[in-house]
């Protein structure tokens, strides 16, 4: 019987505390398998990659403290033209260049935005670059650009032009990999254009029609402030997806020729994973400098994001 | 009658017990990591494995192939995390950061029973770091130049012993229309081969030990003329167009098709071009010529090898394994022209009869007075050999560049061997 006794009240006083809590905790109970994963997966490394570049290290035996040493190396190669100066050069030209993948799934939306028969099949056919994985993106464009049999330099041959070896020319080679980019970029903000342009109220565009709004000046002060949510998300995932790019990169040249189309994301790789890379200290270097750059993009993101709806309130 | 015969058999099967050596009562499991992932060499360490079984049928062996690419990243996580008890890697530099993190166990104790010692003393130097062994060698095989012999006779040419003949027939061949050498320079390590030639022939092989090893800037002009001599090839049009997005594989075709007459390779380069069609009355081999009068003749042949993860569960069996490996039959079965198609490293191993082997054979017993040298890769330190070889494909694409190329690396050598 003494022992009876004190389970049955263990048992009745959460319950009751359950009861009374209930509201606050379902949601918190919800949220902890994210939040946890969350923690462990993101944030953490954040600040381990911050303690390891601190440090030199090659992965398996001891890490010696260094300081700021690595990121003195990575002064050092920025002033001397070198491999990170390349990398985020390269970077800054992804950045600029994959913003033409905005107008370009703008006006493919606007093209594909009509009622004709078969409507579905062209829009599955031109958002069928972003299903398929950037590897084969890749593959297919590194035999695209290939010197000796690949189509773009028999296209070129039609018109009387020299042939280009793209991916061997450490002056077109970046522009190319982007290219190849692009291809499935531009079919992800068309899907978002698309999806805004359901959302366009057709009341407006009537409206906008009676006072004699039509091409140029409809396309400007009518439809695109309505699509500017989908401008917004469109510039977020594309500005990401330019600094953040490394698959394109790894499989159309690995980096090369001669490291000319390194970016910062594959620099990374390649000092601190790759077969030769066994500096971790100072991979973990340049993944703190990716991440500043990319948390000046966030903060302005999500600052804007809560002007936005502090507006709406 | 029956039941004496039976005593007397079970007797017999006691004794024969007893008299065979403790190895063979080898139990447990062994665990195999590979990284022989193409078909003929996975074949050859699979059936070589199976024989191993045999022997030790109370042993259980588990064995894993793992493609040879992939394995160069991945043996760092599982000589930590998850260890085998044998695995293949390189020999000499290539194995010095799992060496100095202490993931490969010292098996110099081998290295002192005879029949490893006496039998495989030629590569006991690249097997050798801070005077101790890590592993045992398998097979290596040589580099030189491959060539079109039925070209080489279109044009009228022999092959060169001169570096002079050399770049003559280069000349020819170029005027012929087509480039003396294919070469792909995608991963880089292609033209590490070139540079290995270059500099032994025009430094010998001390000097360029000692570059390798950081001892040497790269300004130097003794490293300057290595490359000056490079650059008469170069401006020559020796190489096929666009090497830099070829992986050595892709510019197998242009020797194949007959566009290019030549291939400073290893000797893995017969088997394909073979398989391409090529007959041995099209295909033969030379020896890189002399450069510089004086300068004694040394050869890249690099050594793959089999070495014992310092988590190792089974060493004793391992230990056994690696016995079994280098062993003279076992390294004359694996290393013939059906199986690795390469030289075995034990001294009592007879040579396949194909001639690319006794031609290589040959070359690095007789004809290497220098020394031989692993490959670039594998002399020098990783991340210098990553800048270097980044370095050699730029200056093989923009030969005008010398000077910054040379430059970088010489900051890059500070940097590792400060």
């Amino acid at each position: 019987m003494a022992v009876v006794a004190p389970i049955t009240e263990a048992h009745a006083a959460p319950h009751g505390w359950w009861r009374r809590n209930q509201q606050t905790l379902a949601p918190l109970l919800f949220l902890a398998p994210g939040v946890l994963f969350f923690l462990f997966y993101v944030i953490f490394p954040i600040f381990q990659s911050f303690q390891i570049s601190f440090y030199k290290w090659d992965g398996l035996g001891e890490a010696e403290f260094i300081g700021m040493r690595n990121y003195e190396d990575l002064y050092w190669e920025w002033v001397d033209r070198d491999a990170f100066y390349v990398s985020l050069r390269n970077n800054l030209i992804w950045l600029i260049m994959y913003l033409l993948a905005i107008p370009a799934g703008l006006f493919i939306a606007l093209f594909l935005n009509q009622t004709v028969r078969g409507i579905r099949l062209y829009k599955s056919l031109f958002f069928f670059p972003f299903v398929i994985s950037q590897v084969v993106v890749g593959l297919v464009f590194s035999w695209f650009y290939d010197p000796t049999f690949g189509l773009l330099n028999t296209i070129l041959g039609w018109v009387g032009l020299g042939p280009v070896n793209v991916l061997g020319d450490d002056r077109l080679v970046t522009y190319g990999i982007i290219f190849a980019g692009l291809w499935p970029q531009t079919a992800y903000c068309m899907i978002l254009y698309l999806t805004g342009l359901n959302a366009v109220d057709p009341e407006q565009v009537e409206a906008g029609r009676l006072d004699g709004a039509k091409g140029w000046r409809m396309l400007w002060h009518v439809i695109l402030p309505q699509l500017r949510p989908a401008t917004f998300i469109a510039f977020v995932v594309t500005i990401i997806g330019a600094l953040r790019s490394f698959d394109l990169v790894s499989i159309m040249t690995g980096g090369g020729p001669f490291g000319s189309s390194r970016v910062l994301g594959y620099y990374m790789f390649e000092v601190s994973l790759s077969e030769y890379g066994f500096r971790m200290g100072y991979g973990a270097a340049i993944a703190v400098v990716l991440f500043l750059i990319m948390m000046v993009f966030i903060t302005y993101f999500l600052w804007s994001m809560y002007r936005d709806e502090k507006g709406a309130r | 009658m029956r039941s004496i015969f039976k005593a007397s058999a079970a007797a017999l099967a006691i004794s024969v017990a007893f008299s065979v050596p403790a190895s063979a009562e080898l139990t447990g499991d062994l665990k195999i990591f590979l990284d022989t992932s193409n078909p003929a060499p996975r074949a050859t360490m699979e059936a070589a494995i199976a024989q191993f079984q045999e022997m030790h049928p109370d042993l259980s062996i588990e064995t894993t192939v793992i493609d040879r690419e992939a394995y160069k990243t991945q043996i760092r996580n599982f000589l930590t995390a998850d260890a085998p008890d044998v695995a293949t890697w390189y020999a000499a530099n290539r194995m010095r950061p799992y060496v100095e993190a202490g993931l490969f166990e010292d098996v110099s104790d081998l290295w002192q029973e005879p029949e490893i010692a006496e039998n495989l003393a030629s590569t006991k130097g690249a097997m050798t770091i801070d005077d101790k062994q890590w592993g045992v060698p398998y097979t290596y095989y040589q580099w030189g130049v491959y060539y079109r012999k039925d070209i080489y006779e279109e044009l009228g040419l022999s092959e060169p012993a001169t570096w002079d003949e050399f770049k003559a027939n280069c000349q020819a061949i170029v005027d012929s229309g087509r480039a003396c050498f294919t070469i792909g320079t995608k991963f880089l390590w292609t033209a590490g081969g070139w540079f290995d030639y270059l500099n032994m022939r025009t430094n010998g092989f001390d000097f360029h030990m000692a570059l390798a090893n950081g001892e040497v800037p790269w300004t130097d002009d003794r490293v300057r003329a290595t490359f000056a001599n490079w650059k008469e090839l170069i401006d020559m049009g020796a190489f096929i167009d666009n090497h830099q997005t070829y992986s050595w594989q892709e510019a197998l075709p242009f020797m194949v098709r007959g566009d290019a007459a030549g291939y400073l390779m290893g000797n893995f380069a017969v088997a394909p071009l073979r398989e391409a069609g090529l007959t041995d009355d099209q295909l033969d081999f030379y020896q890189f010529p002399a450069i510089v009068d004086g300068v004694e003749l040394a050869e890249d042949a690099p050594t793959d090898t089999f070495h014992i993860p310092a988590n190792a569960q089974n060493k004793e069996a391992a230990r056994e394994f690696l016995r079994f490996i280098v062993s003279p039959e076992v390294q004359t079965e694996i290393n013939n022209g059906q199986n690795l198609g390469q030289l075995p490293v034990n001294a009592s191993s007879s040579v396949d009869d194909d001639k690319f082997l006794q031609q290589g054979f040959e070359m690095l017993s007789s004809n290497s007075p220098g020394g031989v040298a692993q490959f670039w890769d594998r002399d020098t330190d990783a991340e210098m050999a990553s800048a270097s070889m980044e370095g050699f494909q730029e200056f093989m694409v923009r030969p005008d560049n010398l000077d910054q190329i040379l430059d970088r690396l010489e900051r890059a050598r500070q940097r590792v061997y400060q």
